[in-house]
């Protein structure tokens, strides 16, 4: 069995495809069938993902690649192909057993839908996709899935479609990574046309492996695959769409907003890395350089604008741009392991935080104002218990939480980074601030005393909090595997034999210097929003400073005056230019056109018309017959071409 | 793998999508029709090519490179055409739409 999903690698990626594809043709009305096969279809795919996971544990360095041929062009092939390695088959892990998690859980969410079947042919389409990008083996074949994973996130986000909110989130979320797509693109054919091939590992001779041909177009060339990773991962300055991506349902912003879809872009990075490490002293390039600097911009800004949200999700969202900046930063200080690492634990627990948001947000009637929730902490105990383990984890607490680990991870990487230690105490300040929100929000939605609406709250069916409780299970049990002490992830990942045990590493300075960061941040939290009411505490202190949060820093509207501003001018001025100019010219041929017409008509009716008028009534009478074919019925015409061209089809088969 | 293959599976899309623009009554349906016409005329080149005595000069695919592209300039006018017709009309059944009537 081993053996065999190794080579066929693709099977895991195809199974939810296919699955998608069938639940879409049985139809609307077959929901408990659909939603058992698109549950089937995710074990289906997590049993295989473990069957391939276990044969990578053995050999250190393992990697299997399986290439064809697609098409061949002249005397030109494409091929593209399949990888198994450390990374792919960690990803796959993740993705599956979240994705499964998220599948049970929106039989109970969704259960009051009436698009609930088809609302599972869109969920397993986006699993293939994702997985579909972690196995592939070619730029070109990652491109593929990578767009195909955006489609799904774009159906659903507009899951509801008779929302014009959600359409247009929906449509702001494509557009917004299509920019970044379009570098992307570039940057793929720049690379085809410098090293000849898109395959990452082929026997010496892929993209990946033979990088000293790319030479200095190697910067650029990862910069502008750097721009697809900023669209998709929610980078500045093309954040903007992640937020009110929000309007899909909850359990897609759990399954494609924060567990795996926004990890695509960092997990391209670290795909590609050895392009954008060509050349590095001490491992600092150009490019890797902009990765940091665009990193720490990001998670520096998105922590502080979730700082002042009320809405319940958009607070986890702008939490997921700001870790994902932190793991962009990760990787461009050369902490891959560390980002991936990162990217894993927070994959887990941002699901977790997402879907207890649901089951609060169900509780609720679709109430998502945390101002109006509270004392939900004994109504709903076991979503509170797991909510508190998921955000323990998000604010790095240490020891027991898988994120406060991997975060760590990522300073200690963040650290040791040659150019600068400014992006180091900017995270910090980032972690502060994270553990600052997170506190905010529990104590709003859990503590305090129940406000009007969260009166008559009720715990969710087991179907919700079962799913919430294994992905509770798995953020503390994960972090067996991630302290420093014996990190045998990180090991595993670069492709090293396991770790001895190493206890000296507990006790490093930058560690206990964001534990007590953490501890001050919490306690401070509890503080400030202890007895919080419906005006915020730091909105009395601080307004101006709030509101500016509040508002997103302005950057929506920023984009609306310029950029969206511009567009609209210049489809003002092709407008103008059309009614006016072109159609100017249109109208003074015409004009020389009348004047000819009026000099004929004299000559016409006066000499000629005399003879003619006999004639015409024929004519008239003939015209009128025919009008009525002339029904304005596109199809009919279309129909008699259709007739038409078969009768001539007819005559020559029966000529020849 | 034989010619006429190619050509019964290109002559039944062609068949298809004609039957979707005579009958349905969405424009963007029979935008949908004329793309499938146009896939199945696609299908014959790429199949004639194939089998044609030398296929190693890529002149089918590249006549059906070009053709793609030009549905895909296609199907945008004809989509922004149906958004204006909405706009116009406030309808796109085109049973409703006869203003070309002689």
């Amino acid at each position: 069995m081993n053996a065999w999903i190794m080579h066929n690698i693709w099977l895991i990626p195809a199974t939810p495809i296919f699955v998608a594809l069938f639940i879409l043709s049985i139809g609307k009305h077959a929901r408990m069938t659909s939603a058992m096969f698109a549950v089937l279809g995710q074990v289906a795919a997590l049993t295989m993902s473990i069957f391939a996971f276990v044969p990578t544990l053995h050999a250190s360095g393992f990697r299997v690649v399986e290439n064809f041929t697609w098409f061949t062009f002249g005397e030109q092939s494409l091929r593209i192909g399949f990888v198994l390695d450390p990374l792919a088959a960690a990803m796959m892990l993740m993705i599956s057993l979240v994705g499964l998690c998220i599948f049970v859980f929106s039989i109970g969410y969704m259960a009051d839908d009436k698009n609930f079947s088809r609302f599972f042919a869109y969920l397993s389409f986006f699993s293939g996709a994702m997985l579909g990008v972690v196995v592939a083996n070619s730029l070109l074949l990652l491109f593929v899935f990578w767009e195909l994973v955006g489609l799904a996130s774009y159906l659903l986000i507009g899951f509801w479609i008779e929302r014009p909110s959600a359409a247009a989130a929906a449509k702001k979320a494509f557009i917004t990574t299509r920019i970044g797509d379009m570098g992307f693109f570039v940057g793929i054919l720049w690379l085809y046309h410098k090293s000849g091939t898109l395959l990452f590992y082929d026997a010496g001779r892929g993209c990946l492996e033979d990088v000293a041909v790319l030479g200095a177009s190697a910067t650029f060339i990862a910069l502008l695959i750097f721009c697809g990773a900023v669209g998709k991962s929610g980078q500045f300055p093309l954040h903007v769409w992640l937020p009110d991506a929000m309007e899909g349902p909850t359990p897609v912003s759990a399954l494609i907003h924060a567990a795996t879809m926004v990890a695509a872009g960092v997990f391209l990075v670290a795909r590609v890395y050895p392009i954008f490490a060509v050349d590095a002293i001490n491992g600092v390039t150009p490019s890797l350089e902009v990765v940091v600097w665009i990193g720490v911009i990001t998670g520096l800004m998105a922590a502080l604008v979730a700082v002042a949200q009320s809405d319940i999700k958009r607070i986890l969202a702008y939490s997921t741009v700001s870790q994902l900046g932190l793991m962009m930063v990760s990787l461009g200080v050369g902490g891959v392991a560390a980002g991936i690492m990162h990217l894993l634990a927070h994959g887990f627990f941002k699901a977790l935080l997402f879907l207890g948001s649901g089951s609060v947000i169900h509780a609720l009637h679709h109430e998502q104002d945390i101002r109006k929730m509270g004392g939900l902490r004994k109504l709903m105990p076991i979503t509170f218990a797991t909510y508190a383990v998921g955000m323990m984890a998000l604010s790095g607490v240490p020891f027991f939480f898988s994120g406060g680990w991997t975060k760590e991870a990522v300073l200690d990487a963040t650290f040791g980074w040659t150019p600068s230690r400014g992006p180091y105490y900017l995270l910090l300040l980032g972690v502060v601030l994270t553990a600052l929100y997170m506190t905010r929000q529990v104590m709003y939605v859990f503590f305090g005393k129940p406000r009007a609406d969260s009166n008559h709250a009720q715990e969710s069916p087991s179907v919700m909090t079962i799913p919430l409780i294994v992905l509770a299970a798995c953020t503390i049990l994960f972090s067996v595997v991630l302290t420093p002490v014996w990190n045998w992830l990180e090991f595993y990942l670069v492709g090293h034999s396991g770790p001895e045990l190493n206890l000296d590493r507990l006790l490093d300075l930058t560690i206990l210097v964001s534990f007590v960061l953490v501890g001050l941040s919490i306690g401070l939290g509890v503080w400030l929003y202890r007895n919080a009411g419906d005006v915020d505490p730091l909105q009395k202190r601080l307004p101006a400073v709030f509101r500016f949060l509040e508002n997103k820093m302005w950057i929506d509207e920023t984009y609306d005056r310029t950029v969206i501003a511009f567009s609209w001018m210049t489809a003002r001025i092709s407008d103008w230019m059309d009614r006016h100019v072109w159609d100017g010219f249109v109208r003074g041929f015409a004009f020389v056109g009348q004047l000819f017409g009026a000099f004929t008509t004299d000559t016409d009716e006066n000499v000629i018309n005399a003879g003619v008028d006999e004639t015409t009534g024929g004519a008239r009478g003939f015209g009128r017959v025919m009008s009525r074919l002339h029904s304005g019925q596109i199809q009919t015409y279309l129909g008699a071409v259709a007739l038409g061209m078969l009768a001539l089809l007819l005559l020559y088969a029966w000529l020849t | 793998m034989t010619l006429s293959i190619f050509l019964i599976v290109s002559a039944a899309l062609f068949c298809i999508g004609l039957l979707a623009a005579l009958s349905r009554r969405h424009a963007i349906f029979i935008l949908i029709g004329i793309e499938m016409m146009l896939a199945a005329a696609n299908i014959n080149f790429i199949a004639f090519w194939r089998f044609a005595p030398q296929p190693a000069q890529p002149i089918g695919v590249m006549i059906v490179i070009f053709s793609i592209a030009i549905a895909a300039a296609e199907a945008a006018v004809g989509l922004a055409m149906v958004i204006a017709v909405y706009r116009h009309f406030r309808t796109t059944n085109v049973d409703q739409l006869d203003q070309l009537k002689g």
